[in-house]
């Protein structure tokens, strides 16, 4: 089930991954967390990746991200190996809270990579990553005078501010209701077509995964691989209301059916 | 007087009132049997039961002062003398105050330290830890006579041997809390700083310490007090530099109580200032922190 890469030009390849597998050693054996996982991320792309827990969608973005290291197959980012891709700053990473610092305002949050990285002109990248993520105006606030949605889009937007070509976002409107997520989600794919970034979102949601992707990753778990690789064909102009189109819930049903595969997989 | 009930003032008082009743009551019971000794041998037989009570409310050397000679001890030792007098308590507070500063400021400097040190470095822990617990388990009325004399037997005398039984005794709450406060960075605001290749000097300053500070001032607030203590009991080994330790030794020796219990509420009175100081600093420092207020 593994054959799915698509044989696209290395130039367009943003991430490429083959072969890759990731065991963590416990006290109770070993955890196989990645297994085979045979994938490429084009430039400009919006792969979702979605799965039950425990099928490894976040480990495989820690993983593009340099937080995780793989045990086996290869792992390149731009070209390069993960270390030195984070090294080249090549991509902003959005995690399940905003983790942003309470004792910063909104502003010095964005600021936070840019005094990190030592990058200039941060009153002007402040401005239009918050601009962005329609925060304008909330620059002095603290993180707990905004509400979760907003301090989530807070941690979009410093995820933007150093201007990373790839954005990584893992369930970042996970923990957000139904309204503001459905929000989020029409606002992260405007932002997706005025910045022009590579996304990879990792999600649950069935939804939200067939929203927003040009490309949705299906995985299954224990031990986590990819059981289906489905090109979206929605127009890029996506109005909320198109979840309610024979497309959309045919790609949905896809979805279910590539995660129930999976599932019986283990029975 | 319904506004005043509601408000913390009427409980305050009462609480107050009654400690007073209290004390003059214990007075009267503590000091009648020398008052009653003290009368026999003036001759005096017949002495009224107020008489008596004024009596035993203003011997010299009370076994219990009463708050009003306690009271007014203060007033003259410290507004009624010249504060170059050793006579002063105002004096003697202020060796005692910059004894404890002085010790306060380096217990924590070792404090933060140790802490920066067991954090970042596993081994450490569990070769400092056993220690500086040991540390705290000696009584410091041991080994402060120790440090003065040892040291006054090398020539360091005077302010620095106070303020290291101070600093002994006040690093091991900053330690304990720093280590703990350093500790409180989430997984994911760590692998965020690890995202951005920060380096360790940049993971400290820009996370690990702004979120240790809540921990720090809670550890300083124990510390300040216990370094006011460490500075009286180093002026008990050491009688010749004055300071509120001096007062309350030679107090004790000339069984001049009112002395005692004069240095004693100046002791509590000052180390009550030093807590407020330090809330009050951190007050400050969580407004510019943005705390939710």
């Amino acid at each position: 089930m593994t054959e799915l890469a698509p044989s696209s030009q290395d130039a367009m390849a943003v991430v490429r991954a083959q072969n890759l597998g990731l065991t963590f050693p416990t006290n109770d054996g070993d955890v196989i967390a990645l297994s085979d996982v045979n994938l490429t991320i084009n430039k400009g792309e919006f792969v979702s990746f979605i799965g039950p827990s425990g099928c490894g969608k976040t480990t495989f973005l820690r993983t593009i991200a340099d937080l995780e290291q793989p045990t086996s197959g290869t792992l390149t980012v731009n070209g390069t190996t993960p270390s030195d891709a984070r090294l080249n700053r090549a991509y902003g990473y959005v995690f399940q809270a905003p983790a942003l610092y309470p004792w910063r305002t909104i502003a010095q949050n964005v600021a936070l990579p840019l005094e990190i990285m030592g990058l200039s002109d941060k009153a002007e990248r402040i401005a239009r990553t918050l601009e962005l993520v329609n925060l304008t105006g909330f620059e002095n606030k603290y993180p707990w005078q905004l509400s979760g949605g907003m301090q989530q889009r807070a941690s979009i937007a410093r995820a933007l501010s150093f201007d990373a070509d790839l954005l990584l976002m893992d369930e970042p409107f996970g923990a957000l209701d139904e309204i503001v997520r459905d929000h989020l989600n029409s606002e992260l794919l405007k932002l997706w077509a005025r910045t022009r970034k590579t996304i990879a979102f990792v999600t649950h949601s069935i939804p939200e995964a067939v929203y927003l992707s040009t490309k949705i990753v299906v995985m299954s778990p224990r031990p986590g691989r990819v059981t289906d690789i489905i090109e979206s064909d929605l127009p890029a102009e996506r109005p909320l209301d198109i979840r309610e189109t024979p497309e959309f819930l045919r790609l949905a049903a896809r979805v279910r059916d590539g995660l129930r595969a999976g599932h019986s997989y283990e029975e | 007087m319904r506004q005043l009930l509601a408000g913390k003032t009427a409980p305050i008082l009462i609480v107050l009132l009654a400690i007073g009743l209290f004390w003059y009551a214990a007075a009267i019971w503590m000091n009648a049997p020398w008052q009653t000794t003290l009368n026999q041998r003036a001759g005096l037989d017949s002495v009224g039961a107020t008489e008596f009570i004024g009596q035993t409310w203003s011997q010299d050397k009370p076994v219990l002062p009463a708050p009003h000679q306690v009271a007014g001890e203060i007033w003259n030792a410290t507004v009624g003398t010249d504060i170059a007098s050793k006579r002063s308590l105002a004096y003697h507070a202020s060796i005692t105050l910059s004894a404890t500063l002085l010790g306060f400021a380096l217990g924590t400097l070792l404090g933060i330290g140790l802490a920066v040190v067991i954090v970042h470095n596993d081994a450490s822990e569990r070769s400092l830890m056993p220690w500086i617990i040991a540390s705290q388990t000696i009584p410091i009325l041991a080994i402060a006579p120790m440090v003065v004399v040892g040291l006054g037997a090398v020539g360091v005398t005077g302010l620095l041997p106070k303020a290291l039984i101070s600093m002994y005794l006040s690093f091991f709450p900053v330690v304990v809390g720093m280590v703990k406060g350093l500790r409180t960075p989430e997984a994911i605001q760590l692998d965020l700083m690890h995202t951005y290749s920060a380096t360790p000097w940049q993971v400290f300053s820009k996370l690990r310490w702004p979120a240790a500070i809540p921990f720090l001032f809670a550890s300083m607030k124990v510390g300040i007090a216990i370094s006011l203590i460490g500075a009286v009991v180093g002026e008990l080994s050491n009688n010749a530099g004055g300071g509120l330790g001096v007062r309350l030794l030679t107090g004790s020796y000339n069984g001049q109580t009112i002395q005692i219990w004069a240095a004693l509420f100046i002791a509590a009175g000052l180390a009550a200032v030093l807590v407020i100081a330090v809330g009050a600093a951190e007050r400050l420092v969580n407004r510019a922190m943005g705390a939710r207020p």
